[in-house]
């Protein structure tokens, strides 16, 4: 099941400056291990050590913070819209 | 002067009145200079840490000063005319300081920011009367200047655009008034001044003051370890398109700090000295505490941007009671 990711300017350096990438999982934890197999690298940049989302970095189901859903194990659907988000409004410029 | 030692009076001749003024604008620059006496623990005692607190400023940040002398040299050379509208992008303190200088002159404010600024950010600008654009999240800053860039070739002579990552008169600000309060706070003995980079208006304007007075100053910038970070204000250099008013060459050394080092010492700045910074200042704090350890003399300033009241609603503090368990912090709450 493939699902589309929007991702921010800061990480689109491992997604060959594509700013949405589709990825495959039925759980958030899945579809970040599927992104880390196409585009190495990146998990470790919204991940930390213990595997759970950096404190400074948002994602989100349809519009709505993982925090506030099952985390990691937030399910997902066909056709859902995911994006990572980071928590600041930093980037280039 | 008074202190804050119980049970001790003074008399009244030595109450200072507080300065009176006409605007609030007149209330920018002048901050305070506090020396950290706990959060230096097993620094070397030959070495003093003082952070200049530009939360003091009534805007709430650092950006009162660059944005205030932006303003002033554009009202001078005729380009901020009665009737234009100032607009920039901005992800936060900066639009915050336009927004009440707007408000104190009586020109409108437009401010671009992405969607993603925290909630009292836009709010704040709201209640000085500005009108808030929001620009697509994911695109940063970036997308903000893009956004902002367009509205303003839709109609350039109704604005007025300060451009604190071009505009000289950001860092000369700095060298104004910022550089000269701390060399004379410190009566001419810092060794170090430590600052973040966010359009290095503050390290340069600084830098540039102390080194006129003092060769041997060392002047320390400190930024995001990495293009993808938490620390709003801040600039991860390598990654970004670097501001015109930024001149590497006259640092001395740049320290990267990751975001969770800079949020750990935003809790340790809290509890240990009585002080609710951002996030930039724990970055700042951090980057400080790493250049003392090297040293076994010298007085060192860093600078606090603004205060932590404008954060509670961001990652900083999500969820902050779970993480205050961890590392060797032992908080009761």
């Amino acid at each position: 099941m493939m699902v589309r990711v929007r991702v921010p300017t800061p990480l689109r350096k491992f997604t060959n400056g594509a700013d949405e990438v589709k990825a495959q999982g039925n759980t958030v934890r899945a579809l970040v291990d599927d992104l880390e197999k196409n585009f190495p690298g990146i998990k470790e940049r919204i991940c930390d050590e213990t595997g759970k989302i950096r404190r400074f970095v948002n994602v989100y189901v349809n519009g709505d913070d993982i925090r506030f859903l099952q985390n990691m194990e937030t399910i997902v659907k066909e056709g859902d819209n995911i994006s990572i988000v980071p928590a600041i409004a930093g980037g280039r410029g | 002067m008074l202190t804050a030692i119980p049970g001790r009076r003074f008399p009244a001749e030595e109450v200072r009145a507080p300065k009176r003024v006409e605007s609030v604008l007149d209330l920018i620059g002048d901050t305070p200079l506090l020396e950290l006496r706990k959060i230096t623990e097993g620094i070397s005692p030959g070495v003093r840490i003082f952070a200049k607190l530009e939360g003091f400023n009534p805007g709430g940040s650092v950006k009162d000063r660059a944005a205030w002398r932006m303003v002033r040299d554009g009202i001078e050379s005729g380009k901020l005319a009665k009737g234009k509208t100032i607009l920039d992008s901005t992800s936060g303190n900066t639009g915050i300081a336009l927004a009440m200088i707007g408000a104190v002159l009586g020109y409108p404010v437009e401010l671009v920011m992405p969607s993603n600024v925290s909630a009292e950010r836009k709010r704040i600008i709201g209640a000085f009367g500005a009108k808030v654009i929001l620009s697509d999240p994911l695109e940063g800053s970036d997308g903000a200047i893009r956004l902002c860039r367009k509205i303003l070739e839709q109609n350039p002579q109704r604005y007025f655009k300060p451009d604190q990552y071009f505009n000289p008169m950001n860092a000369q600000a700095h060298y104004e008034t910022t550089g000269p309060e701390i060399y004379r706070q410190t009566r001419g003995e810092i060794t170090h001044f430590i600052a973040g980079i966010g359009t290095g208006g503050t390290i340069m304007g600084v830098g540039r003051y102390l080194r006129e007075r003092n060769p041997r100053i060392r002047v320390i910038a400190v930024e995001p370890d990495d293009a993808l970070h938490g620390l709003e204000g801040l600039k991860h250099m390598a990654s970004s398109i670097v501001p015109g008013i930024y001149h590497e060459e006259e640092l001395d050394n740049k320290v990267p700090v990751a975001t969770e080092a800079a949020y750990a010492m935003v809790y340790r700045v809290s509890q240990e000295e009585g002080i609710l910074v951002g996030q930039s200042s724990g970055a700042a704090m951090h980057a400080t505490l790493e250049v003392a350890r090297r040293l076994t003399s010298g007085t060192l300033v860093t600078l606090f941007p603004d205060f932590g009241d404008k954060y509670l609603t961001t990652n900083l503090w999500l969820g902050w009671r779970e993480r205050l368990s961890v590392g060797n912090l032992n908080f009761s709450i």
